[in-house]
């Protein structure tokens, strides 16, 4: 299970003020805790900034592969952002992200695929949010088609189905967790991806559900999740999910996790 | 409330069955369909707006109440004449150009719905032409704009210069609101009101057009 660490995102309020101050420490802490705590890639998001956001991605960019030997989750819905961070990276980052919307589509693509990089593609149509398993599906595979057919291989396709808010239609779990099935076993090598806590807006005891949303997603075949790494009960579901379906031999990161105080039961 | 006490209670528990129960009783006592409104079923729905906004009600439950109010209202409406039913006022709403998200205008639309405002819900990716041609068309007193992404916040100020161009910007209060939008952003591209949820979006409506 690969973790994205979702921390360093402009809108924390504490993650505004430090890039808006350029407080190189703070920044390199946040990226820092994420990475000892199991993060793969950090994710870096400036997005709140509008007009500076191009200047201050570029900036995270430096400062946090300075303090941690990761790969980054370069991470705005604006291409030229993504387009000039992508300069400052070192190493093969993950561009988060890429849709069927025109514009997104045709600015990105060459981005794509001119850099090695892994790409996280929205299962979003071009006029509307999906809302059934068969439309993020579809959505899917017309992203992968396109994409293969421009060079991207299957294996760096992240593919995210869009977790929209149960409290709104009680569908949504079963429509992500049947989208990431689907697309798993129609398209084996691609990759799923999905933030989690979109899934509790306007519930109470949120973490808990994302929690249990995790390990459903797990269960269903989800290979990658943006999250916060540094939170030990979200972790310690991850660990243990990934142990109970079998993918960690002598249940050998599990062990490791509790036994170094990553993770805890509560 | 007392006279309608228990529809109020009906709506804001989100029990349908009950609610029309009620609605039918009081229609068949001769109450006018105004005082049902009114003090039945909007006292009830500003509850749920009010509960929502401190957190003692969800989502859900809010969305419960507001399809039972729509249930009674399929009752109480055909019984108003014609231009009797007074409205709050008029919104036109929608997600800016290029902006898909439509979950939070939706809630805001329907709490607005439930105050007694009449809604022109003009969806997803609305372009500031067609914020303008409504609000022209309807009289409008409320635009109400949701924008999800930083990318496509700008698309606000753009219908408000829009609005300006079109010489509508003083008949009309413009509402913004969002995940990404703040109260600073509300500011800088000079709209009337900022609100973070559905309850506090119909607060500030009425407090825009100074109904109590």
């Amino acid at each position: 299970m690969l973790v994205v660490g979702e921390k360093i995102n402009t809108s924390r309020k504490n993650i505004a003020a430090a890039v808006e101050a350029q407080d190189v420490d703070f920044i390199s802490e946040a990226a820092r805790n994420q990475a000892e705590a199991g993060a793969h890639y950090i994710d870096v998001n400036a997005g709140t900034f509008l007009n500076k956001e191009v200047d201050y991605l570029c900036w995270l960019v430096e400062v946090v592969q300075n303090a941690v030997d990761l790969p980054l989750c370069l991470d705005s819905p604006n291409p030229q952002a993504l387009a000039e961070a992508i300069k400052r990276h070192k190493g093969e980052p993950m561009i988060n992200s890429i849709s069927l919307e025109k514009e997104r589509y045709e600015t990105l693509l060459p981005v794509v695929t001119d850099n090695p990089c892994r790409v996280v593609a929205l299962c979003m149509a071009e006029t509307s949010m999906p809302n059934t398993v068969e439309e993020r599906v579809e959505v899917g595979a017309e992203l992968i088609d396109k994409l293969t057919k421009k060079g991207v291989p299957l294996e760096k396709i992240y593919l995210d189905p869009l977790v929209q808010p149960v409290s709104v239609d009680t569908g949504m779990g079963k429509a992500v967790l049947g989208a990431i099935a689907k697309i798993m076993k129609d398209f084996p090598g691609v990759n799923t991806i999905c933030g989690l806590s979109n899934i509790s807006f306007g519930l109470p005891m949120r973490k808990i559900i994302n929690r249990n949303f995790l390990a459903l997603c797990m269960v269903s075949g989800l290979s990658a999740a943006i999250l916060d790494p540094t939170d030990k009960q979200l972790m310690a579901t991850l660990l243990s999910v990934e142990m109970l379906l079998g993918g960690d031999e002598y249940c050998g990161s599990f062990l490791e996790a509790y036994q170094s105080g990553q993770i805890s039961g509560g | 409330m007392s006279e309608f006490k228990a529809l109020s209670e009906a709506v804001i528990k989100g029990d349908i069955q009950a609610a029309v129960a009620e609605t039918q009783t009081a229609i068949d006592a001769g109450a006018k369909v105004q005082h049902i409104l009114d003090k039945g079923l909007i006292t009830a729905m500003d509850e749920v707006g009010e509960k929502f906004s401190t957190g003692q009600m969800f989502v859900p439950q809010m969305l419960r109440s507001a399809k039972t109010m729509q249930e009674c209202m399929k009752l109480i409406k055909p019984l108003f004449q014609e231009g009797e039913l007074i409205a709050k006022g008029k919104v036109v709403i929608g997600t800016v150009r290029q902006d898909l998200h439509d979950i939070g205008k939706n809630l805001v639309a329907m709490m607005m719905e439930g105050a007694g405002f009449t809604i022109t819900d003009l969806g997803v990716d609305v372009s500031p032409e067609k914020f303008t041609e409504k609000a022209k068309e309807v009289g409008a007193d409320i635009v109400a704009m949701s924008a999800l992404l930083s990318t496509t916040m700008p698309a606000m100020g753009k219908t408000i210069e829009a609005l300006q161009d079109a010489g509508i910007r003083d008949n009309v209060k413009v509402m913004v609101g969002g995940a990404p939008v703040t109260e600073n952003f509300a500011r800088e591209i000079k709209a009337d009101s900022y609100a973070p949820d559905a309850g506090s979006a119909v607060l500030a409506a009425k407090k825009l057009l100074g109904i109590s």
